[in-house]
């Protein structure tokens, strides 16, 4: 044997490690146990990676996306078979739903055991099949450093996603000839980028030919990376239009920018779904049509020509038929349509424009996010809105829970900059944002990061609190207590009837008695005039801190388009929702 | 309302690599998203490169069958999905293996129209013929129509093979 094949033999677990180290990843989420201990004991041997213990697999591939959304980067998880692998599974498909590419090695046991119902096995690629973009059984050592690269591969490109490597803890021991480098790619999976230049400028014809435009803007941008964001600035800026964006774009374009109508959909502003369904020609930029969006899907944007950019074929007239369709990366396309756009005598019809402008400022005047203040107990909005006013100028990392607080933190936080908004969006998974908090906290240690939580969503996954404090991770879980699975008890009170059956939090932990016994801070506020001097002290705490904002208990969350209805059919208030607030508020 | 949109029937050839659980990504693909499956086969076509073909024949609207062949390419394994029903005319073909118990005339009259269908007689005892059978789906479904009556006992059928007509290739 050569001398450099000698220096290129290596046991499995190495090889996991050098080509972690190969692909620049400095931090790894995981979980011990037996059928990985190889890997543990290769992790232990070496001072590149960070591995960041979680409490709960499921915890450590929240935080893996809370890293990979925040940094651009792919998440890395490590956890090990059978149970470890399948409580990793929600996370899987939380990051297979919002495009968040995410490695996650999980132990198996050894090959020959495969299929004996061996101790701790389980079918994991079979599980995880469905729930990820992409994945692999190891089953020959040669093949790790090959198949680790290669995920990676996978897991970038194109519409990013979750890829599983299942590795055999004989595999992991064995000793073999390291392969791959960075450079692999997969000899069928070749994504298009460049989009179709003469798919683009019949794009830019139909653009500069809108009397009633708007953009409709989403997740694929900030998956394309912070450069697509700036274009899309650009391009926007250069046509004057409208823009409005999904709760997974948020940041890609800026919120305090007039040109930005706010979040379209089910709980969107009331112009931008009204743009939406009356505009005649709809750009859409790496978003995908979901039915939080669209409504009623035969009475969505009824008379609008529509273009649709996006780097998966598969997304294209998936939900609604398009009339121009471009696949590819958005930033190459947006990068194309404003080389176009310059070259071309494309200028819009001004005038049509600034009455398009008009009736949008009309639809503004309703002032769709205004809410009832109060004096007497802290609204939801209010606190949000607090918290965006003092902490803006920090330029803090915002990851929330799934429910009205969700919403409301998407409605009343405002982000400028992309990679900075972290939410469940596609499989909306109670649960996500402390564990996510705890990942976009490590990869930006200095950073002000604030998960917006549910107090029924922090109970999911308080565990990962232990981690935040193990890790020396100093966010801030800022509940939105309000007694409620809020958004459950909405629809409730909405569709049946006020029946709040199994909706209320009964016998809650005293969160600040909790944030301290797992050594962390506790804070609350109850009254609207405690809500600015908890946040500030907050702020102050270099510690893992739980702010128990005791929130109104039955405010609802507006405006609503309900399920099934048009866009024109949004419910701007309680009164157009059929409820009484006065009634409402005799219940707290 | 939209207009009915017609259900077409659709041949696709997948060209994947041969790789351990290709065909259970396939599958779990239209069972997880609610597509039919009406015929399905598959076999390694190239040992060099490690390359199988799977053959599927589906049914569905238009922009079903454009989800399912959009679907079909984004699988990591998937090299190149050809739908035969839209890109020129193709040949499919199937092949059964038809067994008929039977003893006097109807074992008679089953020999006779086995004939009629070019169909070969792979094994013969005194009270059984098994027939081989080859042509569309449509011509086998009839043969084992008309074998039923006769004393059909048994049926086994490949599912729909198929390649463009004329010189190209997939
Ligand atoms: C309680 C709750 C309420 C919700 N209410 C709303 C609501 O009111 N409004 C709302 O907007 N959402 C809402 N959502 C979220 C909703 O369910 C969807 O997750 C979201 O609308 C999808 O966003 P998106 O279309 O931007 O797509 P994403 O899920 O972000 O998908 C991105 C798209 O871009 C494509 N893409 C990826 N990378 C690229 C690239 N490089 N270039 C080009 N294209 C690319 C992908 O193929 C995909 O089609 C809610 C969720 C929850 C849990
Ligand atoms: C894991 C999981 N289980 C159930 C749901 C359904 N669900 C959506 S919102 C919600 C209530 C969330 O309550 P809370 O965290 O208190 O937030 P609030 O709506 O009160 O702001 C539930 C149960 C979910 N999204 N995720
Ligand atoms: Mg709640």
């Amino acid at each position: 044997m050569p001398p450099e094949a000698q220096g290129n033999m290596m046991s499995g677990a190495e090889m996991i490690i050098r080509a972690l180290k190969e692909q620049g990843v400095d931090t790894i989420f995981g979980y011990p146990g037996g059928a990985v201990l190889p890997i543990y004991d290769a992790l232990f041997k070496q001072n590149h990676i960070r591995h960041i213990l979680v409490r709960q697999e499921g915890g450590a591939v929240h935080a893996a996306e809370g890293y990979a959304r925040s940094t651009g980067k792919p998440g890395v998880v490590l956890v090990t078979s059978g149970p470890g692998a399948t409580n990793a599974v929600t996370g899987l498909v939380d990051a297979l739903m919002d495009s968040i590419p995410i490695i996650c090695i999980t132990g198996q046991v050894p090959t020959h055991l495969i299929g004996s119902d061996a101790f701790q096995e389980a079918d994991t690629v079979g599980i995880t099949r469905p729930a990820t973009k992409h994945n692999y059984l190891v089953k020959n050592v040669a093949d790790v450093g090959r198949v680790m690269h290669e995920a990676f591969y996978v897991a970038t490109n194109g519409r990013p996603g979750p890829v599983v490597i299942d590795m055999p803890k004989d595999i992991q021991v064995e000793t073999g000839p390291y392969t791959g480098s960075p450079k692999t790619k997969h000899r069928s999976y070749l994504p298009q980028v460049k989009g179709d230049i003469n798919a683009i400028r019949q794009a830019v014809e139909l653009i500069a030919s809108a009397k009633r435009p708007v953009f409709y803007t989403g997740g694929g941008v900030i998956n394309s990376g912070p450069n697509a964001s700036q274009l899309l600035r650009e391009f926007v800026r250069m046509t004057g239009f409208p823009i409005t964006t999904t709760l997974m774009g948020l940041g890609s374009y800026p919120a305090s920018d007039p040109q930005w109508l706010g979040m379209l959909g089910m709980h969107g502003t009331y112009e931008a779904n009204l743009a939406m369904h009356d505009c005649d020609v709809m750009i859409n930029i790496g978003a995908r049509f979901d039915d939080r969006i669209t409504g009623r899907l035969n009475a969505f944007s009824p008379d609008s020509r529509k273009i649709h950019v996006d780097i998966d074929r598969s997304s294209i007239n998936k939900n609604v038929h398009v009339d121009v369709a471009i696949v590819g990366d958005a930033g190459h396309v947006l990068e194309d349509m404003i080389k176009v756009w310059k070259a071309g005598v494309h200028r819009p019809d001004k005038q049509a424009l600034a009455d398009w402008w008009k009736q949008i400022d009309q639809w503004r005047g309703k002032d769709c996010l205004k809410y009832e203040p109060s004096t007497d107990v802290i609204m939801p909005q209010y606190a949000l809105q607090r918290l965006h006013a003092l902490t803006r100028h920090l330029k803090p990392y915002i990851t929330t829970e799934v429910g009205q607080h969700q919403m409301w933190a998407a409605q009343f936080i405002g982000f400028d900059e992309p990679n900075h908004w972290m939410t469940s969006g596609g499989l909306g998974t109670m649960g996500y944002g402390l564990p996510a908090a705890v990942g976009v906290q490590i990869a930006h240690p200095n950073a002000l990061v604030i998960d917006v939580a549910g107090e029924a969503s922090t109970m999911m996954n308080i565990q990962e609190f232990s981690t935040a404090v193990q890790h020396d991770a100093p966010i801030k879980v800022f509940i939105l207590n309000n007694e409620y699975m809020g958004m459950v008890r909405q629809w409730q009170q909405i569709s049946y009837e006020g029946r709040y059956s199994h909706s209320y939090s009964d016998s809650l932990p005293d969160f600040v008695k909790l944030a301290e016994a797992m050594h962390g801070v506790g804070l609350r506020c109850t009254k609207p005039d405690e809500v600015d001097g908890v946040i500030e002290e907050m702020m102050a705490i270099k510690r893992p801190v739980i702010v128990d904002c005791q929130v109104a208990k039955l405010e609802n969350c507006f405006p609503m388009v309900p399920s099934g209805a048009a866009h024109n059919e949004i419910l701007l208030n309680a009164k157009d929702a059929g409820l009484e607030r006065a009634d409402d508020l005799a219940l707290v | 309302m939209r207009p009915q949109l017609p259900i077409e029937r659709h041949t696709m050839a997948v060209l994947v690599d041969n790789e351990a659980g290709v065909l259970a990504r396939v599958i779990g693909l239209f069972s997880g998203r609610g597509y039919n499956i009406e015929s399905l086969t598959v076999a390694e076509v190239n040992h060099a490169e490690g390359l199988s073909r799977i053959t599927v024949v589906t049914r569905g609207t238009p922009p079903v069958i454009e989800q399912i062949k959009a679907q079909l390419e984004r699988l990591i394994p998937v090299h190149k999905v050809s739908d035969l029903t839209v890109e020129g005319p193709a040949v499919e073909r199937e092949l059964a293996l038809v067994k008929v118990a039977a003893t006097g005339d109807p074992r008679v009259e089953s020999l006779r129209l086995a004939d009629a269908f070019r169909a070969r007689v792979l094994d013969t005892t005194t009270d059984s013929f098994t027939f081989e059978i080859t042509g569309s789906s449509e011509k086998i479904d009839a043969f084992v129509e008309l074998m039923k009556p006769l004393g059909l006992v048994d049926v086994s059928r490949t599912g729909v093979v198929a390649i463009k007509r004329g010189a190209g290739a997939m």
